[in-house]
C-alpha cells in the first residue's frame, strides 16, 4: 500500500506517454487523482506498514503533508479537464506580447502533472534523508516542463531560472546530506543508518558541530525550493508563466514537501537537543520573507505575481512558527494545511479570470463581481481567508502562531508579524477589492457564462478552509497534534 | 596510490584556475571533462583494497557521463547557439583568478580545522573538494553566458561528489546520489533548456533573461502601452 501510493501515479504517467487520445489520457488523470486521495483516505483509518525496510512510511507529519496534495491535485485534475477542453491546439498569439507560440504535447503535459504526483507522494512518505533528497529532486524534473507547457520566451525564462536556482539549492542539500553522514558515522567505524526514526534514537551520538551544518546547508538548499527570501527569486516568475492548475500545484503542494525536508532535519536536530540553534534562523527566514513579500505585493501590477508573493509570504509564516516552538509548531502544520487549500483555491479562481479577461494586469480587470459572479465572489472569499480574516481556518492557525510568540516572550517578533500582515493586507485588499468591483470593460458583455468544472474544485477548497476555520474535525486534529508533538512541538 | 591522489587533487586545483580565467568556452568545456574524468577514477582508487564491481560501475558511469555525454551535449549546444567566447563578465578574468588563489588559501587554512572521519593524506582532498565547489558558485554568479552557468553548475556538482567520494567508505550509495545529480543535469538543463533558449532569443546570454522582473515593471508599462 505504501508503495503503491506511488507507483501507481508514477504506472499512469508512464501510460499517458503511450496513450494516443486525448479523452483516455484525460479520464486516467482525473481516475488516478481520485484512486490517490482514496488510498491517502485509507492510510487515515489505518497506517499502512512501512515498506523498503522502513525507508518508505506513512507517519502523523507525512501523512499531513501527503493529505494536502492528494486533496489539491484531484481539485487541479478536475479543473485541468476544463482547461485542456479550452486550450486551443496549433500557434495562436500570446496575448502579453502578440508573439505566437504553441503549446507543449497534452500527453507531456498530463504525463508529467502524475509523475509530479508521483515524486510529491514520495516525498511525503520518505524516512530516509538520501531517498528524501532524490524525490524532492524528482519534483524539479517532474515540473519544469508543466511551468515551460506554453512554449514561449517568458515561460522559457522562468523555467530556467526554476531549474538553475533550484538545482543549485538540491546540490546544497547534496552536501548537506553528506554532512549528515559524517556526523552520523562515529570515530572507531561504524555508522547509524540515514533514517529519520534510526537518527533520532541514536541522536546523542550524532558529531554535532557536522549535524549544525548539515542543518544550516539543508535549510539553505530546500529553503530555495520552498520558497523562503531571498532564495524566492525564481518562485513569482515560475507561478506567474505556468497554466495556473500547475501554479495551484506548486504553491499548495510543492512548497510544503520542501517545508516537509526541513522539518525532517529540525527533527533530529531536536533529539539531539540542538533545536535552539535553528530557532533563530526559522525565525529570521520568516520575517524577512514576510516583509519581502510585503513589499512587492502592494502595488503589484500582476494578479498572479501578487499571489506568488503571498506564497512567500505564507511560507515565511511557517517558517516563523517552527522557530518559535511549542504550539507556534502546530500552528505552522496547521497553517500549512490552510494555506495550501486557499491558495489552490486562489489559483484556479486566477485561472478563469485569466481565461476572461486575456491579460494578467491588475489594472485592466474590472467589474469581476458584474461579469463573472461566481468567480468573483470566489476571489473575494479567497482574498479574505488568504490575509487571515476570520472566520477562516487561515485566521485560527495565524493567530495561533501570534499567540505562540508572545507565550515565548518573543514580543518584538510578535509585534513585526502582525505589522506585515496588516501591511500585506492593506496592499492586497486595495488590488482586489479594485478588480472585484467597478464597471467591467465594455466589449465584454453583462455577464458571462462560467463552466462548471472552473468552479466547483475551487469552491470546494474554499468551503473546507472555511470549515476548518470553524470545526476542526476531532481525527483531523489528532493527527495536527501528532505531528506537531513529532516535530518537537505541543 | 598517494602520487594517483596527488596528481588528481592537482589536476583538480589547475582545472579551477584554468575555469576562472578563461574565456573560450569551447576550452572550458574540454576542461571540465577532465575534470569529470579526474574524478570519475576516484573511486577506483579508494576501492583498491577490494576491487568491488560496485566502485567499477560507479566509476564507469561517472566517466562515461562526465568526460563522454557532457562534453558532446555541451560542444551541441555550443554549435547550436553559435557562440565562441564568454563575453564581458559581471567580474573580469584577473579579479576572478585573484578570487581563486584566495580562496584557494583559505580552504587550506581550514583544512587543520575539519573534525573528520577520514584520514590525514584525504584532508587534503576534502578541501580541494570545497574548493571546487566555491568555484563553481563563482562562476555561475559571475559569468552571462547560459552555457558558462552549466558549467559552474558542473564544477559545483564535481566538487560535491569528490566530497562524497572521500566519506563514501561510511555510506556508499551517497556517490550514487552524485551520479543520479548528473543524469539530471544531463537530461535537463544543457539538452533541453540550451536548444531552446538559442531557438528563441537567438542568443544565450542570461542577463538579458529579465523580462520577468518587478524591478523595471515601470519601464515594460511604457513601452506596450
Amino acid at each position: 500500500m505504501t508503495l503503491a501510493l506511488v507507483l501507481i501515479p508514477a504506472a499512469a504517467a508512464l501510460a499517458c506517454f503511450v496513450i494516443r487520445y486525448d479523452a483516455l489520457r484525460r479520464a486516467l488523470l482525473v481516475a488516478t487523482a481520485l484512486a490517490h486521495l482514496a488510498m491517502t483516505a485509507a492510510s487515515w483509518m489505518k497506517r499502512p506498514v512501512p515498506a523498503l525496510g522502513g525507508w518508505l512510511a506513512v507517519d502523523a507529519g507525512g501523512l499531513v503533508f501527503l493529505s494536502i496534495t492528494s486533496v489539491l491535485f484531484l481539485a487541479s485534475a478536475l479543473y485541468a479537464l476544463g482547461y485542456l477542453k479550452r486550450e486551443p491546439h496549433g500557434e495562436r498569439k500570446d496575448f502579453e506580447e502578440g508573439v505566437l507560440f504553441t503549446n507543449a504535447p497534452e500527453a507531456v503535459f498530463t504525463g508529467c502533472l502524475l509523475f509530479f504526483l508521483a515524486t510529491m507522494t514520495l516525498v511525503t512518505i520518505s524516512q530516509h534523508f538520501g531517498l528524501l533528497w532524490v524525490a524532492v529532486e524528482a519534483t524539479t524534473l517532474a515540473s519544469a516542463p508543466l511551468i515551460y507547457f506554453h512554449r514561449h520566451d517568458r515561460s522559457l525564462e522562468a523555467t530556467w531560472k526554476y531549474l538553475l536556482l533550484c538545482s543549485v539549492g538540491i546540490a546544497l542539500a547534496l552536501l548537506g546530506n553528506f554532512f549528515l553522514t559524517v556526523a552520523a558515522s562515529a570515530p572507531g567505524g561504524g555508522s547509524i543508518p540515514l533514517v529519520v526514526a534510526d537518527l533520532m534514537a541514536q541522536a546523542g551520538k550524532l558529531n554535532v558541530p557536522w549535524l549544525k551544518a548539515a542543518f544550516v546547508l539543508l535549510l539553505i538548499g530546500y529553503g530555495t525550493k520552498m520558497g523562503l527570501a531571498p532564495m524566492h527569486t525564481w518562485l513569482p516568475d515560475a507561478h506567474s508563466e505556468s497554466p495556473s492548475l500547475v501554479s495551484a500545484l506548486l504553491s499548495g503542494a510543492l512548497l510544503n514537501c520542501a517545508f516537509l525536508g526541513i522539518l525532517r532535519i529540525q527533527q533530529v536536530c531536536s533529539a539531539a537537543g540542538i533545536e535552539a540553534f535553528g530557532r533563530e534562523a526559522f525565525i529570521a527566514f520568516g520575517l524577512v520573507s514576510m516583509a519581502v513579500a510585503a513589499v512587492f505585493i502592494i502595488a503589484q501590477t500582476d494578479f498572479k505575481r501578487m499571489l506568488a508573493y503571498s506564497s512567500v509570504e505564507h511560507m515565511g509564516i511557517l517558517s516563523l512558527g517552527v522557530g518559535l516552538g511549542g504550539d507556534g509548531i502546530f500552528g505552522a502544520v496547521f497553517h500549512a494545511v490552510n494555506h495550501s487549500l486557499t491558495k489552490g483555491m486562489l489559483f484556479l479562481v486566477a485561472g478563469n479570470l485569466l481565461t476572461v479577461y486575456a491579460t494578467k494586469s491588475t489594472a485592466r480587470v474590472r467589474g469581476i463581481l458584474q461579469l463573472v459572479p461566481a468567480s468573483g465572489v470566489l476571489w473575494v472569499a479567497g482574498f479574505l481567508s488568504i490575509t487571515g480574516a476570520p472566520p477562516f481556518g487561515t485566521f485560527v492557525s495565524e493567530f495561533i502562531i501570534l499567540k505562540a510568540a508572545f507565550d515565548k516572550g518573543y514580543t518584538v517578533v510578535a509585534v513585526t508579524y502582525l505589522l506585515l500582515l496588516s501591511t500585506i493586507f492593506a496592499g492586497m485588499a486595495a488590488i482586489v477589492i479594485r478588480m472585484a468591483q467597478g464597471k467591467a470593460p465594455e466589449d465584454q458583455g453583462p455577464s458571462r457564462a462560467e463552466p462548471l468544472l472552473a468552479l466547483v474544485p475551487a469552491a470546494a477548497l474554499g468551503a473546507f478552509v472555511l470549515m476548518l476555520g470553524l470545526y476542526l474535525p476531532p481525527f483531523l486534529g489528532r493527527t495536527l497534534h501528532e505531528a506537531a508533538i513529532m516535530l518537537g512541538g505541543s | 596510490m598517494n602520487t594517483w591522489f596527488d596528481t588528481i587533487t592537482l589536476l583538480l586545483i589547475l582545472s579551477n584556475l584554468a575555469l576562472l580565467g578563461s574565456s573560450q568556452l569551447g576550452f572550458c568545456i574540454r576542461v571540465v571533462a577532465v575534470q569529470g574524468i579526474a574524478l570519475g577514477l576516484l573511486p577506483i582508487l579508494f576501492g583498491s583494497a577490494e576491487w568491488s564491481v560496485h566502485a567499477i560501475v560507479l566509476a564507469a558511469s561517472a566517466l562515461v557521463l562526465k568526460g563522454v555525454v557532457f562534453p558532446w551535449l555541451l560542444f551541441k549546444a555550443l554549435r547550436a547557439a553559435d557562440v565562441r567566447r564568454e563575453t564581458e563578465p559581471f567580474v573580469g578574468y584577473v579579479l576572478s583568478l585573484i578570487f581563486g588563489v584566495v580562496a584557494l588559501a583559505v580552504v587550506l587554512c581550514m583544512r587543520s580545522r575539519l573534525a573528520l572521519p577520514v584520514s590525514a593524506d584525504l584532508r587534503l582532498m576534502v578541501a580541494i573538494a570545497f574548493f571546487t565547489i566555491l568555484v563553481g558558485f563563482f562562476l555561475i554568479v559571475t559569468r552571462k553566458k547560459a552555457l558558462t552557468q552549466v558549467l559552474g553548475y558542473l564544477v559545483l556538482e564535481n566538487g560535491i561528489y569528490a566530497f562524497g567520494t572521500t566519506i563514501s567508505s561510511e555510506q556508499p550509495w551517497l556517490v550514487e546520489m552524485g551520479v543520479l545529480l548528473d543524469v539530471f543535469v544531463a537530461v535537463f538543463i544543457m539538452g533541453i533548456m540550451i536548444f531552446h533558449i538559442s531557438r528563441e532569443f537567438d542568443h544565450i546570454d542570461t542577463h538579458r533573461l529579465a523580462r520577468l522582473s518587478d524591478w523595471n515593471q515601470g519601464e515594460t508599462e511604457e513601452s506596450n502601452p
